[in-house]
C-alpha cells in the first residue's frame, strides 16, 4: 500500500456513512468528560454543604463539612484534565495572564479562582477558625506549624471574634451559591453555545449540567459520609442518611424532568438533524445512553430512593441501598457527561455519516490518565479529613 | 472591621501584587503590539525556511513544463500539488528528486466520482470502469490534460 494512505486506511475503518476528514478523530477525549464530571461533584457538593447552613436543614449537620472538603478537594484537582488535555500543558499559565475577555473558554479561569479563593477556602476557613486556634495550642511537631500557617497568626476567640466568624462565612455561603451555579452552569453554557452541534446546542444545557451536578455532587457526599462512618467505626446518623436520599430524590426528579423535557423537545421538533441524532441514541450511544444513564444512574435510583420514602427497610438493608444508589448515581452522571461529550463528536455535522471513539488504556488521554485524576481528589480529602477532621471539631455554627 | 477581614484583606492584597508582578515577567513585551499575540511571532515565524517554493520558482528551469502547464485546464494548479514541495529539490536539484505521481489512484486523489464535490468543478471520472487497463497518462498529459 502507498504509505501516504496508509493512515487513511486506517482512520476510514472508524467511519460509516459520509463524514468531514476533521471529524474522524475526536478533539476531546475521556479528559474532557471529566472535566465537567469532577466540576459538578464539586458545585453539587457545596450545594449540599448550603442545604445545611442557608436553608436550615439541620439534619443534614453532620454532612457540613465532609461536603466542604469533598467539594474543595475536587476542585483543587478540577483543571488538571483541562491542563493534561493541552497539547502544551506549560502554557497554561497564559489563560490568566493574557485573558481573552470574549472568549468564554478563557473566562474559566477566573470563575474558577473565584470559586476557589473567595468561596470555598473562604467558608472553610471561617468554619474552622476557631479549632484552628484550638488545635494550634495543643498539636506538637509539624501539624502544629501547619495549623498555625492555617490561622494566620489571629488568635482571637473571643465571643465577638467567633460571631464575626459566623456572619462572614454566612455572608460567603450566601455568595457561594449563585457562584456554584455559576461554576456549573458556565461548563453546560461552553456546551450549549457551541451552535453547530445540535447534540449541544440547546439553551436548557446549563440547566441540566447544574441539577445533574447537584445530583451526582449529594450522591457522592452521601457515599463518602457513609464511608468515613464505615472507616471509624462509627454508627451512621441514620436522620441525616435518609434526609441525604430524600434530597437526592428530589435532584434525581428535577434532573430528569429537565433531561426528558429536551428529549421530547428534540423528538417533536425534529429539526433536519434529528435522523442522525435518533440514530446516534439508538445505535452509538445505546449502552451508555439507555443503558448506563437512563436505566442504571436515573431509573433504578428513583424507583428505589421513591420506595424508601413510603416504605423503611431495616438500617442494614437501607445503608446499603443508599450506598448501592449513590455509586448507580455516580456511574450515571459520569456517563451523562460520556454521552454529551463523546456522543456529540460521534455524528458528522453534514448529518451523513459517523465516527467512532475508543478509550485507549495507556496515555494522558487513556483509561489509566483519567483514572489518576479520579483517584487523586480522594488522597486529597483523606489528608484533608487527617488534618482538619469534622468530628474533632469544637465549634459549632447556628 | 474585624481582624479576621483585615488580615484576609492583606492576604489577598499580597496575593494580587504577586500575581502583577509574575505577570510582568511572563507576558512578552510584543504581546498585544497588533492583536491579542505576541507581535514578535510574526517576524519569527517570517524568518523560517520556506518550504513551498511556489511555481515561478519552478518554471525557472523547467520552462517548457511551465508553458505547457498555463496553456492547459490544470493551469491553476501549482506544481507542488502534484509534485509535494520543492524546497530540498531547490537546494539539491541532482540528488533530491520530487514525486513523480504515475498511477492511476494519483489522479483519482482529485478526479473520482465523489458527490461531496461540485459537478461543475473538477472534471469526474468513473475511475473503476474508464479504460481501467490503462494508466491515465498514457492518455492524458498531466500538464496538460
Amino acid at each position: 500500500m502507498d504509505p501516504r494512505f496508509e493512515h487513511l486506511y486506517e482512520a476510514l475503518t472508524k467511519v460509516d456513512g459520509f463524514i468531514y476528514p476533521n471529524e474522524i478523530d475526536l478533539a476531546w477525549s475521556v479528559l474532557i468528560v471529566l472535566y465537567p464530571y469532577i466540576t459538578g461533584l464539586v458545585a453539587g457538593a457545596f450545594i449540599l454543604a448550603s442545604l445545611e447552613r442557608v436553608f436550615k436543614v439541620k439534619a443534614l449537620k453532620p454532612t457540613y463539612a465532609i461536603a466542604l472538603l469533598t467539594s474543595f478537594s475536587f476542585l483543587l484537582v478540577a483543571t488538571m484534565p483541562l491542563i493534561f488535555h493541552l497539547g502544551k500543558p506549560l502554557r497554561f499559565f497564559e489563560i490568566l495572564t493574557t485573558p481573552h475577555l470574549t472568549s468564554a473558554m478563557a473566562v474559566f479561569g477566573f470563575v474558577y479562582l473565584w470559586y476557589l479563593m473567595v468561596v470555598l477556602l473562604l467558608e472553610i476557613w471561617f468554619d474552622y477558625r476557631h479549632d484552628l486556634v484550638i488545635w494550634s495550642n495543643q498539636g506538637r511537631g509539624m501539624k502544629k506549624w501547619i495549623y498555625k500557617i492555617l490561622t494566620l497568626g489571629i488568635k482571637d476567640i473571643s465571643t465577638e471574634a467567633l460571631s464575626w466568624d459566623q456572619k462572614l462565612g454566612y455572608a460567603v455561603t450566601i455568595i457561594g451559591i449563585p457562584s456554584a451555579f455559576l461554576l456549573h452552569g458556565y461548563v453546560g453554557f461552553i456546551f450549549g453555545s457551541i451552535k453547530a452541534n445540535p447534540w449541544w446546542s440547546t439553551t436548557l444545557m446549563p440547566v441540566i449540567f447544574l441539577f445533574s451536578a447537584m445530583v451526582s455532587g449529594i450522591a457522592l457526599v452521601m457515599v463518602i459520609f457513609m464511608l468515613v462512618n464505615y472507616i471509624r467505626k462509627e454508627k451512621i446518623d441514620m436522620k441525616c442518611l435518609d434526609t441525604i436520599g430524600k434530597f437526592l430524590l428530589y435532584a434525581i426528579i428535577i434532573d430528569f424532568a429537565l433531561e426528558a423535557l429536551d428529549q421530547v423537545h428534540r423528538f417533536y421538533v425534529a429539526d433536519e438533524s434529528f435522523d442522525t441524532i435518533y440514530l446516534l441514541m439508538s445505535g452509538k450511544l445505546y449502552i451508555t445512553l439507555i443503558g448506563m444513564q437512563i436505566i442504571v444512574g436515573t431509573v433504578i435510583p428513583l424507583i428505589v430512593l421513591g420506595f424508601m420514602q413510603f416504605y423503611k427497610p431495616k438500617v442494614k438493608i437501607r445503608q446499603w441501598l443508599y450506598f448501592i444508589t449513590g455509586i448507580l448515581v455516580l456511574v450515571g452522571i459520569f456517563f451523562m457527561r460520556w454521552n454529551v461529550v463523546i456522543g456529540g463528536q460521534l455524528f458528522s455535522k453534514s448529518f451523513n455519516g459517523f465516527t467512532s471513539f475508543k478509550l485507549d488504556l495507556i496515555g494522558a488521554e487513556g483509561f489509566l490518565g483519567a483514572a489518576i485524576w479520579m483517584i487523586v481528589p480522594f488522597l486529597i480529602l483523606a489528608f484533608l479529613l487527617w488534618l482538619l477532621p469534622p468530628w474533632k471539631k469544637i465549634s459549632e455554627h447556628f | 472591621m474585624p481582624i479576621q477581614l483585615r488580615r484576609l484583606l492583606l492576604l489577598f492584597s499580597v496575593f494580587i501584587i504577586i500575581f502583577i508582578v509574575i505577570r510582568h515577567f511572563l507576558v512578552p513585551d510584543s504581546f498585544g503590539e497588533f492583536g491579542h499575540y505576541r507581535g514578535d511571532a510574526l517576524d519569527e515565524i517570517a524568518s523560517q525556511e520556506v518550504k513551498f517554493m511556489g511555481n515561478q520558482s519552478c518554471v525557472a528551469c523547467h520552462d517548457s513544463i511551465g508553458t505547457l502547464l498555463i496553456e492547459g485546464y490544470h493551469d491553476y494548479l501549482q506544481c507542488e500539488v502534484c509534485h509535494g514541495p520543492g524546497y530540498q529539490h531547490n537546494v539539491n536539484p541532482v540528488t533530491y528528486h520530487l514525486l513523480k505521481p504515475m498511477e492511476r489512484t494519483d489522479c483519482a486523489k482529485c478526479h473520482s466520482q465523489n458527490k461531496a464535490r461540485a459537478e461543475d468543478g473538477i472534471i469526474q471520472q468513473d475511475i473503476d470502469n474508464h479504460h481501467p487497463e490503462r494508466k491515465c497518462i498514457e492518455c492524458h498529459n498531466p500538464h496538460q490534460p
